[in-house]
């Protein structure tokens, strides 16, 4: 084990460029995923944030009968989804408005907002499919003028974490194989350059895994390096959006470890795929 | 030790290289292969030490066959044997003793046995005073006391040589033999191809003579082809 890691150590010595671009093309392949993930990450808080106040507002008709209204009141608030169904009348509706807009309190006149029905809904119903069916379900009653849940928000949330989370995978991947290329073809000319060496390590009866061990640590700690450098790469980019964009979260050590173990996996992935082919040409 | 029993060897490319050779090598026997250029020593030797399949056949060597073992069998039986060659192959960027160290590492020898072992073949090689050199500082000679020494390393049951006296001068060529010789004389098998027939003839040893592919002439043989200087010896079915 002693002899593979300072054949492997001696292999960055002997092409200290091309294990530099091996090491590079994998810190970008998670940089790129991770810059996404951050994206998708952040989203997502913004989003627990939104729905935690997800909220569906049902206008009741004027001159809706008080029996109807509570008979529905109880109706809804039976749903499986429903957190808490309350009634706004008229007057609180005004009042409300009235504290909302400060100065400009007198344009409201008595009558003119509708109450409502507000019903908050259990987490984990808060996404906008459920929403959207929660609302249906409440606007088939006839004396329902109008629902409201803050649709477009919710959805437009959603769909760009979807699409920030599918750009970070593909680019990731797409680097992650370019990554697995170089690795290997790196790993490649590192089995030609030591062809000598391999074949005699074979004539005297070292095992295939013996030979095999020096490349695949090779591939395993550039692809650790690789996964660190985009660790490194994603926080300062977090730092420049935090000064000039937004304030937004990196990632928890949990994550940056997942991130790090990627690289590991790439690495390895790569070396693993090529020396065993090239192996068995010398 | 090492048996052959019918064996056939052709490739892709060039055909039929052995075609139905049978013989068998003792333990601490010393067997010279001879025959001209491209008559199959070379692909003799490979076998034995799994280097080559045979197409037909069977290749027992130390107790693993041809028929029946698993890529794990390969670096076991190298450790049992000592591999020679006519280009010495060594590590050129690498002292001496290091060469040798290499073949103790590899095959996973206590790192604190490793430096009296190299002493101690370099010694046996007569290289004592060589052990800092790098290869490019010795003469053919010397270099392939350095590749026997390596051979030597794993404590083999024999060696295998292909040629190895085919690139030395007539003094280094009596040396390197006389050493092959001492080392037989310890107990381990010696396995020679040579083209050297007067080496052959000198040294009263077995000679198995090899030509276009196929068996020609074996002294161990009973009633041999042709009568030879060698002392029949009896085989004993220990392969
Ligand atoms: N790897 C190989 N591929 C194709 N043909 C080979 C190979 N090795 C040997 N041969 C052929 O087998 C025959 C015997 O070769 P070899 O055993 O090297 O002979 P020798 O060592 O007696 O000179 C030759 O005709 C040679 O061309
Ligand atoms: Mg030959």
């Amino acid at each position: 084990m002693r002899l593979a890691f300072r054949e492997a150590l001696l292999a960055f010595r002997r092409a200290p460029m091309l294990s530099a671009l091996s090491i590079t093309t994998i810190a970008f392949s998670l940089f790129a995923f991770g810059l996404f993930g951050l994206v998708a990450l952040n989203i997502r808080n913004a989003l627990q944030k939104v729905e935690d106040r997800v909220e569906i507002r049902a206008f009741i008709a004027d001159g809706t009968g008080a029996e109807a209204t509570s008979a529905a009141l109880g109706d809804i608030a039976a749903f499986p989804e429903a957190a808490s169904v309350r009634l706004v009348t008229q007057t609180q509706a005004l009042d409300r408005a009235r504290l909302e807009l400060g100065e400009f309190s007198d344009v409201f006149e008595e009558g003119i907002l509708p109450a409502s029905i507000e019903v908050r809904l259990k987490t984990g119903f808060r996404d906008p499919a459920t929403v959207r069916a929660v609302a249906k379900r409440i606007e088939v009653y006839d004396f329902i003028d109008d629902i409201r849940f803050g649709e477009e928000w919710v959805e437009k949330l959603h769909r760009l974490r979807n699409i920030a989370t599918l750009a970070g995978a593909t680019l990731g991947l797409t680097f992650a194989v370019v990554a697995i290329i170089i690795i290997g073809s790196t790993i490649r000319m590192a089995v030609m350059a030591r062809s000598r060496e391999i074949a005699i390590m074979r004539l005297v009866g070292a095992t295939n895994g013996f030979i095999r061990a020096p490349f695949l640590i090779e591939g395993f700690l550039k692809g650790t390096l690789g996964g660190a450098l985009a660790l490194v790469l994603a926080w300062v980019a977090l730092a420049i959006i935090n000064r000039f964009v937004v304030q937004a979260t990196f990632f928890d050590p949990w994550m940056g470890a997942v991130g790090v173990v990627a690289g590991a996996c790439i690495g390895l992935a790569g070396s693993a795929l090529s020396v065993g082919r090239h192996l068995k040409r010398v | 030790m090492i048996r052959f029993s019918h064996v056939h060897k052709s490739f892709a490319r060039t055909g039929a290289a052995l075609a139905d050779v049978s013989f068998q090598v003792n333990k601490g026997e010393f067997v010279f292969i001879t025959g001209p250029s491209g008559a199959g020593k070379s692909t003799i030797l490979k076998l034995c030490f799994f280097d080559e399949r045979p197409s037909q056949g069977e290749v027992k060597v130390y107790g693993i066959s041809s028929a029946t073992y698993t890529p794990a069998d390969v670096p076991r039986l190298r450790r049992r044997l000592g591999i020679i060659f006519q280009d010495f192959r060594l590590l050129e960027d690498r002292s001496v003793e290091a060469n040798i160290a290499f073949a103790l590492e590899v095959t996973g020898t206590p790192a604190g046995q490793i430096a009296g072992r190299v002493a101690r073949l370099l010694a046996q090689v007569g290289l004592a005073a060589k052990a800092t050199a790098i290869p490019r500082e010795l003469s053919g000679g010397e270099q392939q006391r350095v590749a026997i020494a390596r051979a030597l390393a794993n404590d083999p049951v024999a060696l295998v040589a292909d040629e190895p006296t085919g690139n030395l001068d007539e003094r280094a060529t009596r040396g390197i033999f006389q050493l092959f010789k001492d080392i037989n004389a310890s107990g381990t098998a010696v396995l020679m191809a040579t083209h050297d027939l007067d080496l052959v003839r000198r040294s009263g040893c077995r000679n198995i003579e090899i030509n276009r592919g196929q068996l020609v002439f074996d002294s161990a043989a009973d009633g041999g082809f042709r009568a030879s200087g060698a002392s029949p010896m009896m085989e004993e079915d220990d392969a």
